[in-house]
């Protein structure tokens, strides 16, 4: 299991575009990748379009990357390099 | 005459009929015939007819609206793949034993229901679009259409809510307009308006009497007048033939480069002064915003604003600007423009003294909050800094020398930011005879003609005693313009005018001819002046 903290600079905070470039950036994985807030009051599967809106994850928010099975290595990696450009 | 408000989401003007639109009640019945399998077999079929309908709606959209925009028919496509989404069908499918159509209508409901419950803004109103999707699916399994959402009349739409691929599909040619009771300005719909041009109010309050009246929906005023009077009428259909006039010229410029007959390139950027301008920006089709006024957001601020503050405002504009040129003028307040929080103490000579750049190289810590929030913005997209009321080298170095101390400390906190290019504004005649070494420290001028000719000139333009000597056309203005040009060229600078002058069309064959690589003007001038520069030929010989 690899996992990461990111904090969200993106002013609307996960809002449904990057939302669902992350979902579909997350299917394209071998790993299960899953969202969670900091104060580990809500998580969802990096998949789930709709779950990931619904945690409602505001600019400033810190949020937790966790990133397991398959590759995670680079899978973590890649998900961090994707919270960086998007969020 | 009856009158109504809401709240406008396109300045523009539409006169017509009034058509209320009902969206038409569909009757699922909730208890199926078949089995399951055989009802969600009907779901995928219908889910994937839906997903083809929406790529295709992504299409027409791409064509009408932009990449940005048509976005959201992607996410409508990525929702309707949702994993949670599709179990909640399949759940009430299998347990209740209910037909496709009723468990996607229960499942577009709950989930609209709890974006709708949520505390942010946005996510609210999201709720739209799930419904939006649902409604689509549901649709396609009755076989009920939105056929009977207009007439062959043009008409003034008016309904509760319309969602974006409602939006979309209207026939532009029969939509004068469009009134809803609910939405948000935030809304994908809004959005969409906005940028299709259609005038639309929100959060009107009508009743079915409303139903083929003559209205006018005046988005200047955020307000409808149902049965108008005559002369507010006339008045109303005067003001519309403008815009479009405006649209026209618009429609016949829109992507087309600035070349003259003869080929010679000049760009046409907007300035503006305030973030809510850039619609107008993009309605006018610049190519880029050469003057961001951005003292704007001091001024209607009550204390110092802070870099978070300031970087979403430059964010969004940069972003809305999707790659396009934004130039950001640093503060430039004093003399005229005062902050009471500033505390500047009163002057004698307020146009010559402490503003601009004098106030932020003394006052660093306002300046570099500025710097940053302009910097963190600049990872957007395409941005430009540039520094007013420039007098010497030194105060171009320092302020340079500031900006990398920003970029330090913002690479310290691990925040990106973008490749910035720097420039100065030319608006003191103490620049324009430094013209070649100030190029050497920059990478474009930006001239200033307001205050370049009142100090060139020594005469205040508020003063009407003095108008009998003021010439905009002086003589000695023109050739400051032509000597900063060289100077500049001399050195790999770009050379621009941010001020009236620039869209002064008596004089657009003059810059052109100098050698200007850009004219920056009010958004309102950027059409006309642009049909202006395709239309001259600079080899042939003045008459």
């Amino acid at each position: 299991m690899k996992q990461f903290t990111y904090t969200i600079t993106d002013p609307v905070g996960i809002h449904a575009r990057p939302a669902g470039l992350l979902a579909k950036a997350a299917k394209a994985l071998d790993s299960t990748v899953t969202i969670a807030k900091a104060d580990g009051s809500k998580s969802a599967a990096a998949t789930k379009l709709m779950a990931l809106m619904g945690m409602g994850i505001k600019t400033g928010e810190t949020v937790t990357v966790t990133v397991e099975g398959g590759n995670e290595e680079a899978n973590a990696a890649a998900m961090e390099q994707f919270f960086k450009e998007n969020l | 005459m009856q009158v109504a408000t809401g709240k406008s989401i396109l300045n523009g003007i539409a006169i017509g009929p009034l058509r209320i639109y009902k969206k038409a009640e569909v009757q699922t019945s909730q208890t199926s015939g078949l089995t399951p399998e055989e009802e969600w077999k009907r779901f995928e079929t219908a889910k994937e007819t839906a997903q083809a309908q929406l790529a295709a709606l992504y299409d027409k959209a791409l064509d009408e609206v932009g990449e940005d925009n048509a976005a959201i028919f992607e996410i409508h496509q990525m929702m309707l793949d949702d994993d949670d989404y599709l179990e909640a069908v399949q759940g009430i499918i299998e347990t209740q034993g209910a037909t496709a159509e009723y468990a996607t209508e229960t499942t577009g409901e709950n989930f609209s229901a709890a974006f709708a419950a949520m505390d942010d803004e946005y996510m609210r109103a999201r709720a739209t679009d799930v419904k939006d999707i649902s409604r689509r699916v549901v649709n396609i399994l009755t076989g009920a259409g939105d056929a009977a959402m207009q007439d062959d009349q043009p008409a003034i739409l008016v309904a509760d809510d319309l969602t974006p691929s409602e939006t979309v599909q209207l026939d532009k040619s029969k939509l004068l307009g469009f009134i809803t009771r609910h939405g948000s300005s935030n809304s994908h719909t809004a959005i969409l308006a906005r940028t299709m041009n259609i005038p639309a109010l929100i959060g009107v309050d009508f009743d079915d009497s409303w139903d083929g009246r003559t209205a006018v929906l005046d988005g200047y005023n955020h307000c409808v007048y149902i049965d108008p009077a005559a002369e507010l009428l006339a008045s109303m259909e005067a003001k519309r033939k403008e815009d479009l006039k405006q649209a026209a010229l618009l429609q016949s410029l829109k992507k087309k480069p600035n070349v003259t007959l003869d080929g010679r390139e000049i760009k046409v950027y907007a300035n503006i002064g305030n973030a809510g301008d850039v619609g107008l920006v993009l309605q006018n089709d610049a190519q880029g915003i050469g003057l961001f006024r951005s003292e704007f957001i001091y001024l209607e601020s009550e204390d110092f604003p802070t870099e978070d503050a300031q970087f979403a405002i430059y964010k969004r504009v940069v972003e809305t600007m999707a790659g396009k040129k934004v130039i950001i003028r640093t503060l430039d307040i004093g003399a005229d423009k005062q902050a009471a929080y500033f505390d500047l103490p009163k002057e004698e000579n307020p146009a010559l003294g402490y503003r601009a750049i004098r106030i932020c190289l003394t006052r660093k810590d306002i300046f570099k909050t500025q710097l940053r929030a302009i910097l963190r913005a600049s990872a957007y997209g395409t941005v430009s800094i540039m520094f007013p009321m420039v007098i010497s080298v030194r105060e171009v170095r320092d302020a340079k020398e500031l900006l990398e101390e920003c970029k330090a400390e913002l690479k310290e906190r691990g925040v990106s930011f973008g490749e910035v290019e720097v420039g100065i504004m030319v608006e003191t005649p103490a620049a324009v005879m430094l013209a070649d070494e100030l190029a050497e420290e920059v990478e474009f001028f930006s001239l200033g003609t307001n205050d370049l000719s009142q100090y060139t000139l020594a005469i205040d333009r508020q003063n009407p005693k003095l108008d009998s000597f003021y010439d905009p056309h002086h003589p000695a203005i023109l050739r400051m313009i032509k000597h900063t040009v060289q100077a500049g060229h001399r050195h790999g600078c770009w050379v621009g005018i941010c001020g009236e002058l620039g869209a002064d069309q008596k004089l657009t064959k003059t810059f052109l001819k100098m050698g200007l690589d850009e004219l920056s003007v009010s958004p309102s001038a950027i059409l006309p002046l642009r049909k202006l520069i395709r239309g001259l030929d600079l080899s042939q010989e003045e008459e």
